[in-house]
């Protein structure tokens, strides 16, 4: 196993492990103030320092993890749920208007950044966590239809299809029985990539207050809220900025690390 | 090559047609309407409706999309429902912030990305390599919002070099404005430096693989000379597709990293837009942004095609 995947591995556990623990366990309640303990930096008592409202931090960003993680593994879902089935179908149907079709709804989608997708969406629906799980989730789709579609395209070529087919199969079934297992891999480092891609743009969505609304905690809130003390109280925006590095760090190592292990090939060419 | 333009111009025009019906129709079912939301919870029913008129709300759908893209055909993007000007000239005025810190913010991503790609390409798993590619992993996985903070607190607050945010203005002189933009183009610029450092690096070590680098060697080029004539100019055709790429990010990261510093862009624009449901606004930025993805990626691939004529083959 590479060094990425063992850091990797371990960053994104502690994550998800802090966001688990967090159901049963925070230090502190997250939400309850006490503004005689206000701007604290870390200390024995509160590890991580306390708010301007005298919130734990330590607790606020264990339990932003949920907000975030939440936030992420059901954008990148939604964009493999959707993406995938399209790239599929897509693929098996290589060239006639089905292709044409799904590829250049792709290209549309692609045109639209995701920050302006989201723009759009929060203009029509509001702003909330749901809304910016629909935006991020929009954007995924022509990333994974993409990606199926390219890696299936080339496995259609194989014998193994042609058997598939000789024995009177669909393509339906071939998809499902055949060709996704083996875009299975594929799919799981890119889905670790836009897992992390996610949990960025949460991030800036709710910095811009178009992401998750009070009283969900969330990071991109507390940094939001960081800004105005940033100069008397750096930490406010070290902790949450340095819980968002970390886990985006260590999903892309999981991710490269991933790619290289489930890919021998890759793992020769690239010693 | 000019049958290849010409099929690409027409799936640009087709994409720009798709994307204005998407935006139009996905803000017009925005709930609340723009006339009721401006006059107030107490307003007269026949105000309203005089107000609607006067806006033109009162036509059919397709009618107020035809006016929307017949006008914006000639520069013409509407009346703002709030400030009652033209979405153009304040469009305009905008982007004379936005635009200037895109192009600021890839120029300085493209002066970092070029020589630490070609660097740590140069020397494959050593030292400096594992330092650039280290600092590249570093550099995707920063918020750029939150490096804007950092370098408020370090160069605005401690060391003062900066102001903390605002833009006086181009009519304050040009060294005026470039320095009010700086501390904003470098943070919307380190996570696309780090990701076109990566590009170059890869599409370097790929080319510096190939047969004709040997044979540059084989017939007396050193190392170096052979790495800047035949290597760095064969691995910028993908670096340009990314550049071209990443110009759309800029322009829209360009939204958030204002907001850190107050600076009155289109972001800036978009935002108040959305909370006044000032709606025709909001679908002009938009569609300006598109517009400037669909372009880009446009003149990219003519580009693109215009250097490696085999692409002309292809769709």
């Amino acid at each position: 196993m590479s060094r990425n995947l063992i850091l990797g591995g371990l960053l994104s556990a502690l994550v998800l492990l802090a966001a688990a623990v967090s159901f049963l366990w925070t230090p502190f309640d997250h939400a309850a103030l006490n503004i005689p303990a206000k701007l604290q930096t870390p200390n024995g008592q509160h590890w991580l320092g306390t708010d301007h409202f005298g919130r734990d931090l330590m607790s606020m960003i264990m339990v932003g993890a949920r907000t975030s993680i939440a936030v992420a593994l059901v954008a990148v879902g939604i964009g493999m749920g959707a993406g995938v089935p399209l790239g599929l179908a897509a693929a098996a149907r290589k060239g006639s208007w089905l292709d044409e079709g799904i590829m250049r709804g792709n290209d549309l989608v692609f045109a639209f950044p995701s920050l302006v997708i989201a723009i759009l969406i929060t203009a029509v629906l509001g702003a909330g966590a749901v809304n910016a799980i629909i935006a991020i989730g929009i954007f995924n789709i022509p990333v994974f239809a993409r990606i199926t579609r390219g890696a299936a395209l080339s496995l259609w070529e194989r014998e193994f299809i042609l058997a598939a087919r000789v024995a009177g199969k669909s393509a339906a079934r071939i998809s499902a029985e055949h060709i996704l297992p083996n875009v299975m891999n594929l799919l799981i480092v890119q889905g670790t990539i836009q897992f992390s891609l996610a949990i960025l743009a949460e991030a800036g969505l709710s910095y811009v207050g178009l992401g998750a609304q009070p009283p969900t905690p969330s990071w991109g809130r507390m940094l939001a809220d960081a800004q105005t003390m940033v100069s008397f109280a750096p930490h406010l925006a070290l902790v949450p900025g340095s819980a968002i590095i970390l886990t985006v760090l260590g999903l892309n190592l999981l991710g490269d690390g991933l790619r290289d292990y489930l890919d021998p090939k890759l793992r020769v060419a690239r010693a | 090559m000019l049958r290849y333009a010409l099929k690409r111009l027409l799936s640009l025009l087709l994409s720009l047609a798709a994307a204005s019906l998407v935006i139009f129709f996905v803000v017009e079912v925005a709930p609340g309407d723009p006339a009721s939301f401006m006059l107030g919870v107490n307003a007269q029913a026949d105000t309203v409706a005089a107000l609607k008129a006067e806006l033109g709300l009162d036509q059919s759908k397709p009618a107020r999309y035809l006016t929307w893209v017949i006008g914006m055909l000639g520069g013409d993007f509407g009346t703002s429902y709030t400030y009652r000007t033209p979405v153009a000239g304040m469009i305009a005025d905008r982007l004379w912030v936005s635009l200037p810190l895109a192009v600021y913010a890839l120029t300085l991503s493209t002066l970092i990305a070029f020589p630490a790609g070609i660097y740590a390409a140069a020397r494959r798993g050593k030292a400096g390599d594992m330092a650039v590619t280290g600092a590249t992993q570093l550099g995707v996985a920063v918020p750029n919002f939150w490096f804007a903070m950092m370098l408020v607190l370090i160069f605005a607050i401690n060391l003062r070099w900066f102001g903390a945010g605002g833009f006086p203005g181009w009519e304050a002189g040009l060294w005026a404005g470039l320095h009010a933009l700086t501390l904003p183009a470098i943070a919307l610029a380190l996570p696309q430096a780090a990701i076109l450092t990566r590009v170059m690096r890869s599409s370097l070590l790929d080319i510096l693989g190939e047969d004709f680098m040997r044979t540059a060697r084989a017939k007396g080029l050193t190392r170096n000379q052979a790495l800047w004539r035949h290597g760095v100019r064969n691995a910028l055709i993908p670096v340009l597709t990314i550049i071209g790429l990443q110009f759309s990010f800029l322009l829209a990261g360009a939204i958030i990293i204002e907001q850190v510093f107050y600076l009155p862009g289109l972001g800036r624009l978009v935002f108040q837009a959305i909370s006044s449901r000032d709606l025709i606004v909001v679908e002009s930025v938009v569609m300006l942004l598109v517009f400037a993805v669909i372009t880009v990626n446009f003149l990219v691939d003519l580009a693109y095609a215009l250097v490696d004529p085999r692409l002309r083959s292809l769709t």
